[in-house]
């Protein structure tokens, strides 16, 4: 059966020689009149130019109480409130918004993500609320920051935006301080934030402990929640002036 | 009719069985005569420890108002076994915790039930972060105590992981468990089911942004390069 191996040589080199030495034809552009150059358009035909869209994720839910705040107050519950008064803020200025829940559910992680992710989002924010500490904590995924490939590891998805995160959560942190709202901020590793690939921040929002230049405030104070949440979408409004998709 | 030979094969290997059986046996008693000879030889509980010394040692108490971690030096009877000191020098810092006026209060009296070292294992490029794991297995009565929010339990976690790495140079990552237990966070927040890098002194500071010195050059994730440096 030697011939046979051999002739099967001779045929795939035939065909390795063949598909090397016959490119493909080409056809020269015959000489026009000299015409100006026309910009290529942004978008192609029937697709919709990248729009602005802020993910909102009000922490826990369902089951997943949270912290206890005060008597009778849910970490849950605080956060479904704060999120849906930054969302209707956020409507007013004109800026479209997603909320991963808008109801009490319990939703995992990795749903939470998936939400997200699927909207490829322009910013995002994860709001938590705390009984301890003072102010706002303003957090971002302790993932070292990497580059953005095309495929990201669902785990550490959040590495290919850490310094666009950071420089979200510079944005929050300048009006924050501009409604001398006390911020402290740090690195964190707190589900689903390194899942969820877009520039994104957690806000944490803890009771205001009187100060030389504040006024003691609780979590539930319905201004100081209004203040806070004003400050935040006002730094979303200034993230999407220097947003470029 | 059962030939002769298969008469014999079936006691020689009834035989065989009950040979391997004793031997099984032997070894099982051999193995715990070890097992108790270890346990004999181990050093003592930390209570009953007569060869402990007194040495200052710096524990890293969180203030939950700036955000920080303030390095407080206490002197403290410590044992001669490196599992031991730890869990001596953590059970001050949870002591520092439970404290009256504390910057950040854990009402809990046991807080770590245990701490044990692995090797880390040296790659190609992890020359810099050689040194050991600690294993920090914390009580399920502290993880039930641990007020709940991303900014405590972060601040928890790091004060523990300063303070190992403070008092024991060759702890460059930590890993928790609660009752020795994978458990997926502390109170709802701080991630547990990773690997911590706690291979840099925290830069501690004062005042409202000290934190971030702090958090951002201690906590970092597992491939040990992270953002704050």
């Amino acid at each position: 059966m030697r011939w046979i191996e051999a002739a099967g040589a001779i045929l795939l080199a035939a065909m390795a020689s063949g598909a090397q030495q016959s490119p493909p034809p080409v056809h020269p552009l015959p000489p026009g009149p000299a015409v100006p150059a026309i910009p290529a358009p942004v978008n192609p035909p029937g697709v919709q130019p990248p729009r602005f869209l802020v993910v909102i994720d009000a922490a826990h839910g369902g089951n997943d109480i949270g912290a206890r705040i005060e008597s009778g107050v849910l970490e849950k519950d605080v956060t479904l409130g704060l999120a849906g008064r930054l969302r209707s803020t956020l409507h007013a200025r004109g800026v479209d918004v997603v909320m991963t829940r808008t109801t009490d559910v319990n939703l995992a992680a990795v749903n939470r993500a998936e939400a997200a992710n699927r909207v490829q989002a322009s910013a995002c924010l994860v709001i938590h609320a705390t009984a301890t500490g003072s102010g706002v904590h303003l957090y971002t995924s302790s993932l070292t920051p990497a580059a953005n490939e095309r495929f990201l590891p669902w785990g550490s998805a959040q590495s290919a935006y850490v310094t666009e995160s950071m420089k979200l959560e510079s944005e929050i942190d300048s009006a924050l301080a501009h409604a001398a709202i006390p911020v402290t901020l740090g690195k964190a590793s707190v589900a689903p934030m390194d899942s969820i690939a877009c520039p994104e921040v957690a806000v944490e929002m803890a009771p205001l402990v009187g100060g030389h230049v504040t006024s003691s405030r609780a979590l539930t104070d319905v201004s100081y929640q209004k203040s806070v949440v004003d400050a935040v979408a006002a730094a979303l409004d200034q993230w999407r002036s220097d947003w470029k998709p | 009719m059962i030939s002769r030979f298969q008469k014999f094969l079936f006691f020689a290997m009834l035989v065989a069985c009950v040979a391997m059986a004793v031997f099984l046996i032997r070894l099982r008693n051999r193995a715990e005569d070890r097992l108790a000879a270890q346990a004999a030889a181990a050093p003592a509980e930390i209570g009953e420890t007569t060869t402990s010394t007194q040495k200052t040692v710096t524990l890293y108490v969180p203030n939950d108002l700036d955000d920080s971690l303030i390095p407080w030096d206490k002197s403290l009877p410590l044992p001669e076994d490196r599992n031991a000191q730890a869990r001596v020098i953590l059970a001050a810092l949870v002591e520092a915790y439970r404290a009256p006026g504390s910057t950040h209060p854990i009402n809990v009296a046991s807080g770590v039930n245990n701490v044990y070292f692995l090797p880390v294992a040296q790659g190609k490029d992890s020359g810099a972060h050689a040194g050991q794991m600690a294993v920090v297995d914390l009580s399920g009565a502290l993880a039930a105590a641990q007020p709940s929010g991303i900014e405590p339990e972060t601040l928890t976690l790091l004060s523990i992981m300063a303070t190992l790495h403070a008092n024991l140079p060759a702890v460059t990552q930590v890993h928790f468990l609660v009752d020795g237990q994978q458990r997926e966070t502390l109170a709802g927040h701080a991630d547990l089911t990773r690997t911590y890098l706690a291979g840099e002194e925290p830069s501690v500071q004062s005042g409202q942004r000290s934190a971030v010195g702090a958090q951002r050059s201690v906590l970092r994730d597992r491939d040990g390069s992270g953002a704050g440096q």
